[in-house]
């Protein structure tokens, strides 16, 4: 099963804050779709992710000023 | 969407959060675990306040002591409350910095009397005490009640401290066997203490404190670690724990708190100095 975290409006580093919470949450091998609108915090939630071990899927702009994350738990 | 956090909560411990170590996981363990801080002094100050802003869930303070002027060049918690119970001084610091932490002030003296059931009732202690006896006091009543206790002491530019760990480390008596005859060591008021060395101390000791609960990283169990703020030198000197000690020991002779053994003489010392 697929969540999905909506970071829309969240700056650096709640951003990276909330997916971690979240991905505390999940077990391992789950994904999660994050949503965000801050290229700043797109590039770091990416970044922080890979640092702890988690696989990023996807990374794409969504629509204009949007981008989406897709990571699985590692 | 967080866990059981608020939104307040998130950017709060944001910093702490994003650290491996601590996450959410962390976080919740800080906010229910219970610390008792004995002494609201200077090395009390730094230790209560930094448990606090990391969001200790709830913190002890015991101080039988009024805030005085001459606190003020070192005890940074008690400001404008000169006259006023430290303890009373210290919740008010507490409850202005975080207002997740509940604070439960006794305004009295740590004594053979309430010892235990004192130490009982936490997780971790801060011995910010000024005295052997006390810090004897202490270390009794936690080795009895198991429970890890972090000693600090301070004197002019020199500070000290080490961690106890129930049953598996050195305790405060396997390492300072008895306390020094009355006299040898001056105390703060006649020998003086360099303000921010309490703060290096007491913050040293909140660090321990922190890490107990967090289960993580290396605390100063089977460690003393020695601090000269003069030559600006950290030194280390292992402690191993003593099969003779008096109270951890194979036979100990200490078994319960026995008032007599913790009489305070008309002495009044806050340190232990090397000679030097």
């Amino acid at each position: 099963m697929t969540e999905e975290l909506d970071l829309s409006g969240e700056v650096c580093p709640y951003t990276f804050v909330k997916t971690k919470l979240k991905m505390e949450e999940m077990a391992a091998g789950e994904e999660l779709t994050i949503l965000l609108d801050d290229p700043a915090a797109t590039a770091n939630v990416s970044r922080s992710l890979k640092s702890e071990g988690h696989e990023i899927l996807d990374l794409k702009s969504i629509s204009c000023g949007v981008w989406q994350i897709v990571v699985k738990k590692a | 969407m967080s866990g059981s956090f608020t939104d307040e909560q998130i950017r709060r411990y944001s910093r702490q959060i994003i650290l491996p170590e601590v996450g959410g996981k962390g976080q919740k363990k800080l906010l229910a675990s219970r610390v008792l801080v004995i002494g609201a002094g200077g090395l009390g100050s730094s230790a209560i306040a930094y448990l606090a802003a990391a969001g200790v869930g709830t913190l002890g303070i015991i101080d039988s002591d009024m805030v005085e002027l001459s606190n003020l060049q070192r005890q940074i918690i008690h400001g404008g409350n000169i006259g006023l119970a430290k303890a009373k001084s210290a919740e008010n610091f507490v409850r202005s910095l975080n207002s997740d932490v509940e604070v439960i002030a006794y305004q009295e003296r740590f004594s053979p009397e309430n010892a235990r059931a004192m130490v009982r009732r936490y997780d971790f202690v801060i011995d910010g005490s000024d005295n052997f006896p006390t810090h004897y006091l202490i270390n009794d009543a936690c080795v009895l009640e198991k429970k890890p206790c972090s000693h600090g002491s301070i004197l002019r530019y020199e500070g000290y401290t080490t961690t106890s760990l129930p049953q598996k480390g050195p305790c405060y008596r396997c390492i300072f066997k008895k306390s020094p005859p009355p006299g040898l060591i001056p105390s703060c008021q006649e020998a003086g203490v360099f303000g921010v060395l309490p703060g290096i101390i007491g913050t040293i000791q909140a660090a321990e404190a922190l890490k107990f609960i967090l289960e993580t990283g290396q605390t100063l169990s089977g460690r003393l670690l020695c601090f000269n703020a003069l030559d600006m030198t950290f030194f280390e000197a292992s402690a191993g724990k003593r099969s003779d000690c008096s109270i951890c020991g194979e036979q100990p002779e200490i078994v319960s708190i026995e008032p007599e053994n913790y009489l305070e003489k008309s002495w009044e010392v806050c340190g232990i100095d090397r000679g030097a």
